[in-house]
This record gives structure tokens, sequence and C-alpha cells, in this order.
């Protein structure tokens, strides 16, 4: 069965990626230059991707909310809960399988048939430790941020789009976002952020390190690691909200 | 010193390596030769571990290699510098970052110290002053000689250079062949050079193991080599009809 394959091979791998460093200092400016890499790169896509989203979901809600009986501070309401519970930490992380996806297993996959991985190995490094930790760590250490900075964009976004659009006022959407707010929602979706980039770097990671061949597989490579991102992220969201919202 | 005794190597049901045995010498540059799939860059990856043994042993003075546990793989890994085919400089560091690299992951000098070193290797292998360049702004021979200074910057006991010629003009060929032999006398260290490029068998091969099919077929010394016998390893050195003149013509005298 190929998939137990895979998996063992996965987890025999993150078994050496979590093994003693051989060098602290080394690692630690790793995850900072990953950190810059993988998050900072990130922030304009998240940033305009998430404000326009706001935009949209504010105005889609004000155009539903049609019934007298709805409030329009409904509207602010929907926005965030969108936001907040899934748009954010689910759909901007399968974006960002995308992107932080194809670009740990390209880089990774690169280095594997130029021979650069065999020469850490060579060195005593372990190279799974070197290339993979610093990348997983920096993306559950900056993902969440992101994912904090989205959010609010978001939000932001929305309350722009909904005073351009007329489609509320400005105290009815403040008032929107702030009722019925209860911050263990919070808490359900960073949880979620943070396993969604440890999914991210880790499947993107392996795709690119077990990568054979040419620039052929390097491709391959990448592609796999973005859908199994993807698929993976799914399956664990699907999850944790059972955990989480039952 | 690094012993190969009886080792083996399939790959599927294909025999690549056929028990080979040989000595690689201290101070020497030891060539392992042979043709294109001959197995010789299996050998080497058996020797260093980046492929599991079959059958045999690897012995670095006196240590099995293949029988050791992870952390004493890693401390012998520590003694040997390699030069790929392609030089497998990390791209995203430059050449000082390239050959600094061992020393950040293993020694505990200090940033001055560290720099000294890299000027020295960086001088050995006449890439003075180019610490800043990025490998993609190198040309293939200052890819290799970078890729030797960063195998040698860590003062190993072993040097593998995996075909450090391919690719090259006759003319950098040698300079690097010169540089491999230099740095093997003056470090004293174990040297294995693979290789299918003759100038590099007559200039530097000290000790030859010429493998035929994935065996063991002749050794000898460079100057032996041209006067061997064998019929299969005649083929191999006067491969072109203008070595085959040659050979005729200094047979005849």
């Amino acid at each position: 069965m190929k998939l137990f394959f895979h998996l063992g091979r996965y987890c025999l791998l993150i078994k050496r990626v979590f093994s003693k460093p051989e060098k602290l200092s080394v690692y630690l400016k790793q995850i900072v230059h990953e950190i810059d890499n993988i998050g900072i790169s990130s922030l304009p896509i998240i940033a305009i991707i998430s404000f326009f989203m706001g935009g949209v979901i504010t105005i889609q809600a004000a155009f539903g909310f049609t019934s007298p009986l709805v409030p329009l501070y409904a509207v602010g309401f929907t926005t965030r809960e969108s936001m907040l519970l899934e748009f954010c930490p689910t759909i901007v992380s399968l974006i960002l399988a995308g992107k932080i996806g194809s670009n740990i297993a390209s880089e990774i996959g690169s280095m594997r048939i130029t021979e650069q991985i065999d020469a850490l190995e060579i060195m005593g490094i372990n190279s799974g430790g070197y290339l993979i930790l610093p990348k997983i760590a920096a993306g559950m250490m900056i993902l969440p941020f992101l994912i904090a900075i989205s959010m609010f964009l978001g939000i932001f976004g929305g309350y722009v789009m909904g005073i351009a659009t007329g489609a509320c006022t400005s105290y009815q959407y403040i008032f929107g976002i702030q009722a019925f707010y209860e911050p263990w929602k919070l808490y359900y979706s960073f949880t979620k952020v943070i396993t969604f980039a440890f999914l991210i770097t880790s499947i993107s990671s392996y795709f690119g390190y077990y990568t054979h061949g040419g620039a052929l597989e390097v491709g391959k490579s990448s592609t796999a690691a973005v859908v199994y991102s993807s698929i993976f992220i799914l399956i664990f969201n699907f999850f944790l909200t059972q955990l989480f919202l039952t | 010193m690094i012993e190969i005794k009886n080792i083996s190597k399939t790959f599927g049901d294909r025999l690549v390596v056929d028990d080979v045995s040989f000595t690689f010498e201290q101070g020497k540059t030891n060539l392992i030769i042979g043709e294109s799939g001959s197995g010789k860059t299996t050998i080497m990856k058996l020797m260093v571990g980046l492929h599991e043994i079959d059958k045999g042993q690897v012995l670095y003075d006196g240590q099995n290699f293949p029988t050791l546990g992870i952390k004493e793989k890693q401390e012998i890994r520590k003694k040997i510098g390699m030069l790929f085919q392609g030089g497998a400089l990390f791209d995203s560091q430059t050449l000082e970052e390239n050959v600094r690299f061992p020393l950040d992951m293993f020694t505990d000098m200090t940033k001055e110290e560290k720099l000294d070193r890299v000027n020295f290797c960086l001088d050995k292998v006449q890439l003075t002053n180019r610490n800043n360049l990025y490998p993609g702004e190198l040309s293939g021979g200052m890819k290799k000689r970078a890729a030797l200074a960063r195998a040698i910057a860590n003062s190993p006991r072993y040097l593998f250079c995996d075909e450090p010629n391919s690719g090259l003009d006759p003319k950098t060929s040698i300079v690097i062949d010169n540089l491999i032999q230099s740095l093997t006398h003056e470090f004293d260290i174990t040297t294995i050079v693979i290789t299918h490029d003759m100038n590099s068998v007559i200039e530097i091969g000290q000790k030859i193991l010429y493998i035929y099919k994935g065996k063991p077929w002749w050794t000898g010394t460079n100057k032996e080599i041209l006067k061997t016998t064998n019929a299969e390893l005649l083929d191999f050195v006067f491969a072109s009809g203008f070595m085959k003149e040659i050979y005729s013509a200094v047979k005849d005298r």
C-alpha cells in the first residue's frame, strides 16, 4: 500500500527532523531566515485577499439580509464570524499551502537533485533536521501572526466596503462585530492555524526531501506538496471543528 | 587509510558492485576509474554511507563504517570532505558562507578565526577575495574550486572527489587535479578520486583501481597503466583512434 509507505516514511522523517540539533545557534539563525522567507513575504498577498474578501462577505451579507426582522448589525456579525471561524484560518491557510508549500518543496527538491542534501549528510549534518525543522518552527510561529493580520484586515475591509457601498452604517457594523463575541472561538481558530502550519511545512518538506530525478520531478513534488497539504488541511479542519464545536 | 573489503551492492536484480576490495592509502591520490555506469560512483556512495551496503566492510582507520551507530557515523563524516560532480554548493549562500558552513556547524572558532580559515581555503584554491560571490555567479571551474575549498575547510582526513574534471576544459582540469594532489600531500589526506578522465589518471594517479562491470579489474599506478596488457583496460585507456596511435608509437619504441 503506497499510503502506508508514505505515511511510514513521513513519520520516520519527522522523527529525524525533531532529533537534537547539531548546533542550536545555527538553527536559530535559520528559523529567523525562514520567518522572513515564509511569513513576511506572504504578507502582501494575505493582506490583499483578506481585505477584499472581508468586503465581499459584508456586501453579500447585506444583500442577503432583506427581511426587516434581521437587524443590520448582523452584517458586521456575519463578517466577523466568517473571517474568524473559517475564512482566515482555513481558506487563507489553503492559499498559503499553495504559496509556501510549492516554495518549500521546490527549494528542498532542487537541493536534493543537485546533491546539496547529500553534501549535508556527508558533512555529518542531519539534513532533515537542518533543512526542515527551521521551516516547521518558523511556519508555526509566523502563521498565527499572519492570520491575525488577515482577520483584522478582513474585518476592516468589510467595514470600509460596508460603509462605501451603503450596506450598513459605521455604528451598525461596529456593533455587529462586537455582538455575541466568545473568546474561545479565537482559541479554536488559532489551534487550527498552528495545526495547518505544521501540515503545510512538514508535508511540503517531505515531498521536496524525497524528490528523485531532475527538474520535472521537482515540479511534480511541488504539485504533490500543494495537493496533499490542501487535502490534509481540509481533513484536519473537519476533525478540529468536530472536536471544538460539538 | 580506508579499506574496502568484498563490498557488493545490488539495485533490484542488477548487481552493480561485485565483491570489490581495495586499500586507499593516506597521503596519496587514490583513483577509481572505469567507464560510465561501471559502478565507480556507487562504490564511493557506499563508502560514505549514501547507499546502504549489501555485503562487505568499509574500514575507516580500522572502524567498520556500515556497522557503526548514527553518532559514530557522524563523527567519521565530520572528518570527510567531499567534492561533488556538480559542486553541490548551497545556492542561497555566498562563497564565504559556503566555506564557513562546516566551521559554523562543528567548531567553536571565533568569527575572526573562521574568516581567517575561510580566506586560507579560498586562497588555496585561487579564489582570493571572491568571498561575496554566489555560486550562480561562478564558472564551472570556479564552482569546483569553491567546492574543494569547502571540502577542506574543516581539515578533513579523507577527501572524496566525484569526477572533479567533468565539464571542464583540459587546462582547468589540470589546475583542479594539481590542487587535489597538492592538498593531499600538504595535509596528508586519504584522497579518493572518481574519474574517467585519462589526463587525471596520468597526472595524479598514484594508486589506481580500475572497475569493469562492477568488478575490480586491475590495480596499479599511473606509470604501470601505460604498460598494461589488460585488454579491457587498454580499451578504456586508449579508446580513441588517436590515443591508439600514440600507444602503438610508444610500444614500438
